[in-house]
């Protein structure tokens, strides 16, 4: 039997299916396993980070904070390994630190302190973009054998295309993150929280564990995604990803996440982040198209997504015997 | 008999900033039985059970439960020492499966992971005790408040295990769900449970309870064996009238004359059941009934705050549209809400603001009253209400409840009506200013508007009321007219069973 709620998730992933034939049709090449690596490297720090907000958005909150938290770890990393002769996994190490405590201290004050979301991370937002401001306004370049390594090995698919590390890292963290959702405590106790904290607390779910988990998982995957722009970019940047909570919001909500909470799919978020990635592979294939277009339907899929959630949500609220 | 009491409850008092909300309570429940608990609002029932299933910390006495004296601090602890409760309003969550809402914090583990598939299976196990197979994989919002209403008992039971706390657990259902759900709580109780119900339809009381605790103000009035009480003795209980108390109306001979409003088949479904009603002008129809009963419920649907869905109204013959509040507005219609803080004033706007509310909503926004006449009517309704303090730029949350109530009157008076809905237009003021409001109800029909009036205190009913419609069950059973009102026919007509006695038979409807 079909259950509704994986309706939203099988919507986004038929547009995906759609929208690849009809690229396909025009420019057949798209579908080579050279375009298809590229597009998750060149995403995947994006669906890192938006892994993430899928947990905070399911919780029912936001983090506006994660790129500049992404800019302050790449920021972070190219100075130390510039000031310093620490070896990068130890700098990989201690940004992870810094980003997942940062995101905890952000769910600590949303829960103990009752403030929204919104306004806490906002406030994170600034913090961490001037941190990043702090170190350094200029773009940091990093130059080590390690990062060259890391660069250089990817696993070769037949017909030419590449999984490079980075995107083989992005496949990673969205199983651990399918499994980390729907199937541990954790999880459950999330979707709980975005269904009601009343109640939540009512049925004995950890409020103050869950909140402050879910913020540092957010941190911490920003900072997973830092390190993953810091190794794309080879550089460090402390105007960098900017706006990217914008586009792992919208990744979060075309791929079927309510954004009141309570409902959503990691998977989904990974076709969302696809989706978004295709259609600015396609501008690139086209040639004439300018970039804006990339927002244009981007504002577009977010308006359909939304209405047809509006839809699935009204249906849903005539209960069955 | 002390072996066999499950929670005894002993000399609980609750205080709150100003109200003894409850003065030493004393509560027992045995093994194996279901224990009523009733009165009418504000008796002390939701303080009572916050106490025991540690949702409020109580001021004073001892709870044992098992004979031992249990101190919950949250109502999570109190169900970790066995006391389960279920709400009206299923406090469950809609976006979870069944399965994750009765299991969640103990969810079978596998390799570090969630076992759905045991945790599906054993939740449906357990739900096919209750008589319920059901898919428990898919989500609770897509079963109806009656399953969910079960899941949420056996989940209370399968955590808890002692002590089941039912508050109106019937409220949202139907009758077949009603049967159901009663059936499975007969089955509770000969496992030994302890169940507490509490539920304002008397017959259902009388159905499936062995024991009754009434409240009222706070206070213990009485607990006694269901089979040796009649429903007459309970409504005496509960609302605190003696029978044989003469109380009787001064309104022998109101003529009735041509009808201003007349309400043909109105009802709302689930809210209150179609019922006619007729008023003339200058007559005054008092609506007497147990809390949950359709009271407020049949005020509500007048004034079009929610909604009719059957029958007609019509005004002097006209057929007149009800459906929102501003229509009834339009018709001249006024209500004072039972809920005077939270429906009636807008307690940071001054007195004047709150006066002038309903009069500008008619004008509409485009044509504001000028400031100068504002005052001129505040000042006149200030002195005509005797409204104190008399500044009318004091916020109106600095007044008190007597004072509110009457600004709030002042509000709709402004606006001139010719049928004003009053829901417990008494409750929560002092003595004094109840007269006068009972005074004041009195003159405003004298000058020939015609009032609805709400109330749970029968004396004032009998008092001012030409008519006295009784309302049990969400439908208007009784009418008692002229001579025959007093309190004890009111009183006998809210007890009366499914046999109308003859007295009240007259209008019946």
């Amino acid at each position: 039997m079909m259950q509704s709620r994986y309706l939203p998730l099988i919507a986004t992933a038929l547009i995906f299916v759609i929208a690849y034939a009809l690229c396909y049709l025009q420019y057949p090449n798209i579908l080579s396993t050279r375009v298809v690596g590229n597009l998750f490297t060149d995403n995947a720090f994006l669906g890192i980070a938006a892994v993430g907000m899928t947990f905070v958005i399911i919780s029912g909150g936001i983090d506006l904070s994660i790129g500049s938290v992404i800019a302050f770890t790449g920021v972070f990393i190219a100075a130390m390994l510039a000031n310093t002769s620490l070896h990068p996994l130890l700098v990989f190490g201690l940004a992870l630190t810094i980003s997942a405590s940062f995101g905890a201290m952000m769910g600590g004050i949303i829960h103990y302190l009752q403030m929204p979301p919104f306004v806490v991370t906002l406030a994170g937002m600034f913090l961490a973009r001037g941190m990043a401001l702090v170190i350094s306004t200029e773009s940091i370049p990093v130059k080590h054998e390690f990062y060259t390594f890391i660069q250089e090995s990817f696993y070769r698919l037949p017909g030419g295309g590449r999984i490079t590390t980075i995107g083989a890292l992005m496949l990673i963290v969205f199983i651990v993150g399918i499994l980390l959702a729907h199937r541990t405590k954790f999880g459950a106790n999330v979707f709980a929280l975005g269904g009601g904290i009343q109640t939540s607390k009512l049925m004995g779910v950890p409020l103050a564990s869950t909140t402050i988990g879910i913020y540092a998982i957010s941190g911490f995957l920003a900072g997973l995604a830092g390190i993953t722009f810091s190794l794309y970019t080879s550089a460090g940047y402390s105007l960098a990803a900017v706006g990217v909570e914008l586009d792992a919001i919208a990744a979060v909500v075309i791929g079927g996440a309510l954004l009141t909470g309570g409902s959503g799919f990691i998977a989904g978020t990974l076709i969302g982040v696809l989706i978004m990635g295709l259609i600015q592979t396609y501008i690139i294939f086209d040639g004439t198209l300018s970039s804006w277009w990339t927002k244009i339907v981007i504002g577009i899929l977010l308006f359909v997504f939304i209405i047809m959630q509006k839809g699935f949500l009204l249906a849903a609220s005539a209960p069955k015997k | 008999m002390l072996n066999s009491s499950l929670l005894v409850a002993t000399n609980i008092d609750k205080n709150f900033p100003g109200v003894k909300a409850l003065s030493q309570v004393n509560f027992t429940l045995q093994a194996g039985q279901i224990h009523a608990l009733l009165g009418e609002n504000g008796a002390g029932k939701s303080t009572l059970i916050k106490c025991l299933t540690g949702a409020y910390r109580r001021d004073g006495g001892d709870i044992l439960l098992l004979g031992k004296n249990i101190n919950p601090k949250d109502t999570l602890d109190a169900q970790k020492l066995g006391i389960g409760t279920v709400y009206q309003e299923v406090n469950l969550l809609g976006n979870l499966s069944v399965a994750e809402n009765m299991m969640i914090g103990r969810q079978p583990m596998r390799w570090g992971m969630i076992n759905v598939k045991e945790m599906n299976r054993y939740s449906k196990a357990l739900l096919s005790q209750y008589g319920l197979e059901i898919d428990t994989s898919l989500l609770l919002s897509s079963y109806s408040i009656g399953v969910q209403q079960i899941i949420a008992i056996a989940r209370a039971v399968d955590l808890s295990g002692k002590v089941l706390i039912l508050d109106e657990p019937t409220a949202s259902l139907d009758s077949a769900e009603v049967k159901m759900l009663f059936g499975i709580l007969r089955k509770l109780k000969d496992r030994g449970l302890g169940i507490v119900f509490i539920s304002h339809f008397l017959d259902q009381v009388f159905d499936i309870s062995d024991q009754i605790t009434v409240l009222r103000n706070g206070q213990l009035i009485e607990s006694v064996a269901t089979d040796e009480i009649d429903s007459i003795d309970l409504v005496t209980m509960m609302l605190g009238y003696e029978l044989g108390e003469e109380n009787k109306t001064k309104h022998y001979n109101h003529s009735q004359g041509e009808p201003l409003l007349s309400f043909t088949d109105f009802g709302k479904r689930q809210k209150i059941n179609p019922f006619n009603l007729n008023i003339a002008k200058g007559e005054v129809v008092g609506i007497a009934g147990l809390l949950g009963s359709g009271r407020t419920e049949t005020a509500e649907t007048l004034f079009g705050v929610t909604a009719h869905d059957s029958g007609v109204a019509k005004l002097q013959d006209k057929v007149i549209d009800l459906s929102t509040p501003r229509a009834a507005i339009a018709n001249r219609f006024g209500f004072c809400p039972e809920d005077r803080k939270n429906d009636g004033i807008i307690g940071d706007l001054s007195v004047r603001e709150n006066i002038i509310l309903a009069l500008q909503a008619q004008r509409g926004w485009a044509k504001p009253l000028p400031l100068s006449e504002q005052k001129k009517l505040c000042e006149h309704y200030i002195k005509a209400l005797d409204i104190r303090p008399t500044d009318p730029e004091k916020p109106i949350r600095l007044l008190s409840g007597g004072n509110q109530q009457k600004v709030i009157l002042a509000r709709w008076l402004a606006t001139n009506p010719q049928f004003l809905i009053l829901d417990e237009p008494t409750r929560g003021i002092d003595v004094g200013a109840h007269a006068e409001i009972i005074r004041l109800i009195e003159s405003l029909c004298d000058k020939g508007m015609s009032l609805l009036v709400i109330s749970s205190e029968l004396d004032e009913l009998v008092a001012y009321s030409h008519r006295v419609i009784v309302v049990r069950e969400h439908q208007h059973v009784a009418e008692i007219i002229g001579a025959d009102i007093s309190t004890d026919n009111i009183i006998n007509a809210i007890a009366a069973n499914s046999v109308e006695p003859e007295y009240v038979l007259k209008g019946a409807i």
